[in-house]
Formats: structure tokens, sequence, C-alpha cells
């Protein structure tokens, strides 16, 4: 009986611990219901603009796909036609590192050199802050067709200044050793979104950083190799990430470039691959042929291919970046 | 008598039940049999635009007019594009057609246009009422989807005063008569750039392109298996030699210079409009242009002057045009072909969007037809279209691509980054051949 008694009175014990388990794993699932539920706009986004398409390409690239037919599983045949046969894939990566290479630590200086000028300027620092931001605004289609104006070789405003001082300017995007060099001057023109950001990132150096400088002797360039620099490492370093993936990504400013620069070359009226690379290759980066191939070549399967290869060098080239950056980068404090 | 009533009633309904069925394959029951029924929607895509837009719809209208059972929509401005993303989505409309036929190959492989052969047999229509290159350039591999809506074949514009002033008494006929009047015709600054160009052969300027120029040397693509053979073939060597010496002469960089300057192609600015350029290859439907833009130019038009050694393809040119089919998964593919058989193969419909759009009649019937208005200029035009020589490019799986890379190796010829002829045709015809295969897939014939 006192076994009982006991036995009954360890029973209604255990089932309220079983009960206050059951409830906190209720109240746990409810937590991660809502969270679920305040998360759920981006998960749909993500899965429906960016995980949905991922897979599919993935899975195109491995099938012959016009857009009209269903596709067809050929298995590596877009690869091998990638790496070993299509004449142009080559020329459009090397134009593609070309302008990796070279407009992104143009670009980084500049902004970097825009900001640092700003934060000295004594006078009308709003004004030239607005200035230099302004071309960020610009749409890029904007841009790109008002530089291949103010650039053409005959009637652009730049040669016919030149043309009055005695020299014959170059034939800018009609040359193809000046196009590339054009895109660029267009990249650094509209540099103002990360001007801003430097801007901020050298505004919120401590200055008591600067006074310890001073005090110790270091000069302008001493203070901004020592002190400078490596407080807005962060920065930098996500500016040369970012410029890198949109150089992978370099569409809009070449392909308007080398269809207005093309300009009367018409094979038929809504064809627009004449001016594909216009001059001579020079424009053709790595997404404007996959651009071509995909959607007026109606090859979208090798398209996918050319996209997946795009994915995993942007991959390759942001981990390099960032397990390099463990040697330059100095996160003070602050967790990375 | 029981047996009989039942038989007519029997009767009765299947007359009716044959009745329907007939109705929803082909045009409705005449009005007043039953009730007025309300006409069906139709929607035809079309690439013209504007001025060129409202002819085509004035033609339309008619037909509107005398089929009171359908009503035509009739939307502009519409590219291969814009085709096969609504095929895609299942929108697309009843009726398109496609400024050019560099992708009929993969409309026809791939379904996306529906075959009109059997709708052809079944109105007796046979594609020999169309010339040769119309017929092949709307089909690939024997299936047609497409029929040719007007076409566009090319020629030489010149301009008859330029010509009195350099002593130059009839358009040329040779390649070396042309070369020679070019060079007699051009007009240089004091500093060597170009003021006037007898002729402007750079490859990518206005309509020059290689298949428009390859033709006057009688050049072939392709051996009877589709294989390129652009490096076999010596009408290439001689096309692409005679091309280059002529840019040579003028200098390549002096030519870019030269055309930065010029005016848009489809603009009153145009060079050969505004006299830049004194000799210009160029469509027929500048005819309507200069009629338009310019009409007091006093010009002539020729057919392209050919290889000296082939006297016998004067008269002959490159042949493309708009075509137009019928997508599929369409609702109303009965009263779809009804407007594609009358746009493509009235005598009187062909005539009207010609005189409009001045455009060449693609029928063989409407080439001649006597409601064409006459015009010294366009019956050049007429007459390279009925030409037995005349020819096109060829129709594959790679579509618009395969030209282009043709075009491609021509600008790097002529900007001088080839250094031998021979061997880069030879590369060319090995990537032309694996573009195409690329293109149909493995294990595809």
């Amino acid at each position: 009986m006192s076994q009982g008694t006991v036995a009954g009175g360890a029973f209604p014990a255990a089932a309220l611990t079983v009960d206050r388990r059951r409830a906190r794993r209720r109240a746990a699932w409810r937590r991660r219901g809502l969270v679920l539920l305040f998360m759920s706009p981006w998960l749909v986004g993500f899965g429906v603009f960016f995980g949905y398409p991922l897979v599919m390409s993935a899975y195109l690239s491995f099938n012959h796909y016009d857009l009209l037919a269903p596709p067809r599983w050929v298995g590596w045949a877009n690869y091998h036609y990638l790496f070993h046969e299509d004449p142009q894939v080559w020329t459009a990566v090397k134009n593609t590192i070309w302008l990796i290479c070279v407009l992104v630590p143009l670009q980084v200086l500049f902004a970097f050199g825009l900001a640092v000028m700003l934060t000295r300027a004594r006078m009308g620092v709003g004004v030239f802050r607005t200035v230099f931001y302004l071309p960020a605004l610009a749409p890029p289609v904007a841009a790109t067709l008002g530089f291949v104006y103010i650039l053409n070789p005959v009637t652009g405003p730049v040669n016919v200044i030149l043309g009055h001082l005695g020299i014959q300017g170059p034939l800018w995007f009609q040359d193809p050793h000046w196009s590339k060099p054009s895109l660029v001057g267009l990249g650094l023109w509209g540099v103002g979104t990360v001007m801003v950001i430097f801007l901020a990132a050298v505004l919120d150096v401590p200055k008591q950083l600067y006074e310890s400088a001073e005090l110790d002797g270091a000069g302008g360039w001493a203070r901004m190799r020592w002190v400078t620099l490596p407080t807005i490492s962060p920065v930098l370093l996500f500016a040369v990430i970012l410029g890198v993936i949109q150089g992978l990504q370099y569409f809009t400013q070449a392909y308007v470039a080398a269809g207005v620069a093309a300009g009367q070359a018409s094979q038929a009226a809504d064809v627009t691959a004449v001016s594909l690379g216009y001059p001579l290759d020079s424009t053709l980066f790595y997404p404007v042929l996959l651009y071509e191939h995909g959607f007026t070549d109606f090859q979208m399967g090798y398209a996918s291919a050319m996209a997946m290869l795009l994915l995993g060098v942007s991959f390759c080239v942001t981990l390099v970046i960032i397990v390099n950056s463990r040697k330059w980068v100095h996160y003070g404090g602050a967790a990375r | 008598m029981r047996r009989m009533r039942w038989a007519a009633v029997l009767a009765g309904v299947l007359a009716l039940a044959a009745t329907a069925g007939a109705a929803a394959g082909s045009r409705a029951a005449p009005a007043g049999t039953a009730a007025k029924a309300a006409p069906t929607p139709l929607t035809i895509w079309v690439g013209w635009s504007a001025r060129e837009l409202s002819v085509f719809k004035q033609v339309v209208a008619e037909y509107d007019k005398a089929n009171p059972d359908v009503t035509v929509n009739v939307v502009g401005s519409i590219n291969d594009n814009k085709i096969v993303a609504a095929i895609r989505a299942g929108t697309a409309p009843d009726v398109v057609s496609s400024f050019n036929s560099y992708n009929v190959g993969t409309y026809c492989s791939s379904g996306g246009w529906i075959n009109l052969a059997p709708l052809m047999k079944e109105s007796h229509i046979s594609a020999s009422m169309f010339p040769a290159a119309t017929q092949y350039y709307t089909q690939y591999n024997g299936v047609r989807c497409a029929l040719p809506l007007l076409a566009d074949d090319y020629g030489l514009y010149y301009n008859k005063v330029m010509f009195k002033k350099a002593g130059i008494t009839s358009p040329p006929k040779t390649m070396s008569e042309l070369a020679a009047d070019a060079k007699k015709l051009t007009v240089r600054n004091a500093n060597g750039t170009i003021k006037v160009a007898g002729i402007d052969p750079m490859i990518g300027f206005y309509e020059n392109v290689p298949e428009r120029w390859v033709t006057s040397f009688g050049g072939k693509w392709q051996d009877s298996k589709g294989n390129s053979i652009l490096a076999q073939d010596p009408a290439w060597t001689k096309w692409l030699n005679w091309h280059k010496s002529l840019v040579d002469w003028f200098g390549y960089n002096n030519l870019v210079r030269f055309q930065a300057g010029l005016g848009d192609e489809f603009s009153a600015s145009n060079a050969f409009e505004v006299g830049k350029v004194a000799m210009n290859l160029d469509g027929e439907w500048r005819v309507a242009f200069i009629q338009a833009e310019h009409p007091n130019l006093d010009y002539g038009t020729a057919p392209m002057p050919v290889d000296d050694a082939h006297p016998e393809l004067y008269g002959s040119g490159y042949i493309n045009g708009t075509i137009i089919g019928i997508p599929k998964n369409g609702k109303h593919t009965a009263l779809a072909w009804d407007l594609v058989k009358y746009l493509t193969t009235n005598s009187h419909a062909l005539a009207e969007l010609s005189n409009g759009l001045r455009n060449v009649p693609t029928t063989k019937a409407s080439a001649t037809s006597p409601e064409i208005k006459p015009d010294v200029h366009f019956a050049t035009f007429i007459k390279i279209f009925t030409n037995p020589k005349s020819s096109t490019s060829p129709i594959t799986a790679a579509g618009v691509a395969y030209t282009n890379q043709v075009q491609q190796f021509a600008t790097k010829w002529q900007a001088g980054q080839v250094s031998n002829l021979q061997s880069g045709l030879t590369q060319l015809d090995k990537q032309l051949n694996a573009m195409v295969s690329q293109a149909k897939g493995p294990g595809v014939p």
C-alpha cells in the first residue's frame, strides 16, 4: 500500500515533468513558427528568385534547351563545347579579366582619393559631395549613351575640342584599343556610391589615433598608411569584393556602348548580334556572350552552363579574396 | 412508319452534329442561318512600326471587312525574343511574323511554329508559287513552318549627279568596275580623311554583311551534307581579298572615322540620301524612304556588280525577308490559317503591301501583278527577286549565330587581324560545324 502510495505520489510528479517538457517543446515550436513566419517573405523571395532559378539553371546546363521544345538531357556536352569549341568564350574571359584587373583597382583608388579629398575640403563640402555622388544616380543606359555621344570620334565634344588644339582624338568606342579604356572612364565617372561608403569610413576613423600618430612624429603619408588604411580596411575589402563581382557581371554598359557605337550595322532589324563585342570583340565580356547565347541564339542549356561556370568562378574569387584578406584587414575589437 | 420517323430524327441529329463539327474546324456558319455570333478575335504580331505598320493595318482592315466572322488586332514592333517568350508563356497570338528568317531552324525544329504543310495541302496551295530562295528560307529540314510575307533583296543605289560629275555613264557591272568607280567618286579632305566615299565597303556598315556581298561572287556555304565549305570554295577567298584591297585603299581607320560621322541608317540623315556616299548596297525599301525623305534625290538602282569571272551572275542578288507562321497551341488555327493564306498568297493583298511598304511581293504571280505601282527604281528589285540565280544564306539550327560568326571573321579580316586567310577560313569552317552540332544537340543528325 505504502509502495502504492509512494508510487502514487511519484507518478503525478513524473507526469508533471513530462507535461512541462511538452509545454516547453510546444513553446519552442511556436517560437520557431513565429520566426519562420517573420522570415517567410525573405524565404519565399529567396526560394522563388534565387533558389529555384539556381537549381533549374544547374539542371538545364546538362540539357539541350531551345526555349520552345522540352529540355533534352545531353550530359556534359554543353561544358565540352564551352571549354573546347566555343570560338568566342576565351576572348570574353580575357576581356572580363582585363576589366576586373584595371577597373576595380582604379575604382577603389579613385573613390578613396575623392573621399579623402572631401574630408579635407574647407568650403562647399556639401556641394562637392553632391556633385561627385550625382553621376551614380544616372541610369546605366543613359550614362552610357551620353558617354558614347561625348566620345564620338567626329561629332563628340571631346574630339572637337582636341581638334581645335590641333590633336586628332582617338576613335574611342570605335577603336578596339580604346573601347575598354572608355568603359573604364565611364566606370570611374559613376563611382559615387563607393565614394560615399569610403567617406563615411574615413570620417569614422577616431581622431585620437591621428593625434597619437602625430605625437609619434608621423607625417601625412605615415598617418594614411598606418592609421587610415588599417582602420578602413574592412570597407576596402567590401569595395574590392563588390567591384570584382560587378566586374564578373559587367553587362549593361558594354552591351549598350557596343550597340550604339556599331550604330549603322544592321543584319536584320531586330538582331543585335551584329554589334556583339563591337569593335572587333573588344567589348565582348562574359555576361554579354552569355546573354547572346541564351536570348538571341535561344541556346538556354548552353547559356546555363556558362552561368554555372560564372557562379563557380565568382565563388572561388570571392573566397580567395576573403581568405587573403586576413593578412591585411583589421577589424579592431569588433567581431568579424 | 414509326421506324421511318426514328430514322428521320437520327438523320437530323447526325446532320446537326456534322455541321457543328465543320463549323468548329473552319469558318462559322453564314449569318442569318442562326443567331448572329460575335466575331472571333484574332491577333497578329508583326515587326513593322510607325508608317509601315499603318500600311499593314490598312491591308488587314480590308480582310476584316470581307470577313465579318473575325476581328483582327494588329500589334507592331515585335521581334523574335518577344515571339519566343510568348510561345513559352502560352500567350502567343494567333499569327506571328518575324522580320527575318534566321531563326526558322529553331521555330520549325522545336514545333514552336506549327507545320503548315497539311493546311497548305488542304487548301491546295503549293510552295512552288514562291521563288526558290523564299521556299528555302521558310522551311527547315523539310518542315515548312513559315511562309514568306514580302521579301527583301539587295542591289546597288548610285547617285546620278556624282556619277555625271565623275564622268561615269553607267552603273558598274563587275567588281573591278565597282572598285574603279568607287575610287573615282571618293573625295578626300586635305588631311587625307574621307569627305565623300565612292562606296563604304566596311562589313558592319548599314546593310553590309558577308552574305549580301559573297552572293555576287557565287559563294557557296555548305556541301550536300550541311558541312561548311568556305575554305574550299574559291569564291570566298576571292571576295575577301577583293574586299580587303578596297578597304585598304580607303584606309581602315579612315573608314571607321568616316562612319562615325554618318547619320543613322533609318533616318533622313542616311549617308546615301544626303550624298556622303556615292554608291551603296541597300535593300529595296530604300526606294520608299528616299521618296518620303529626299524626293528630289537624283539616283538610280541596279543589280549588284558581280565577279569579273562570272558575268552570268549579273542581275541576281541576295534575298531574305519577312516570314509569317502560326504558333503552337493556338485556339483558332483554322481562322489563323485563313488570314495567313490571304496575306501570303492573295495577289491583291501582296500588291497593296508592296505598294505601301515598297517591299517585294512574294508570289510569282504578284511580282507581275498589274496592281503593283510602276517605279523604275523599284522594278530593279522585282527583277532581282525573280532571277533564278538569286540566292539566300543557309538555314541552320544555329539560327542567326551562323551568319554572325562569318561576319565576325570578315570584320577581323578587314581590320588586318587575320594573318592567313586560308587557314582562317578552315578554322571558321570547323567552328561553324561545331556550332551547328551544338545547336542541334548530341545525337541529332
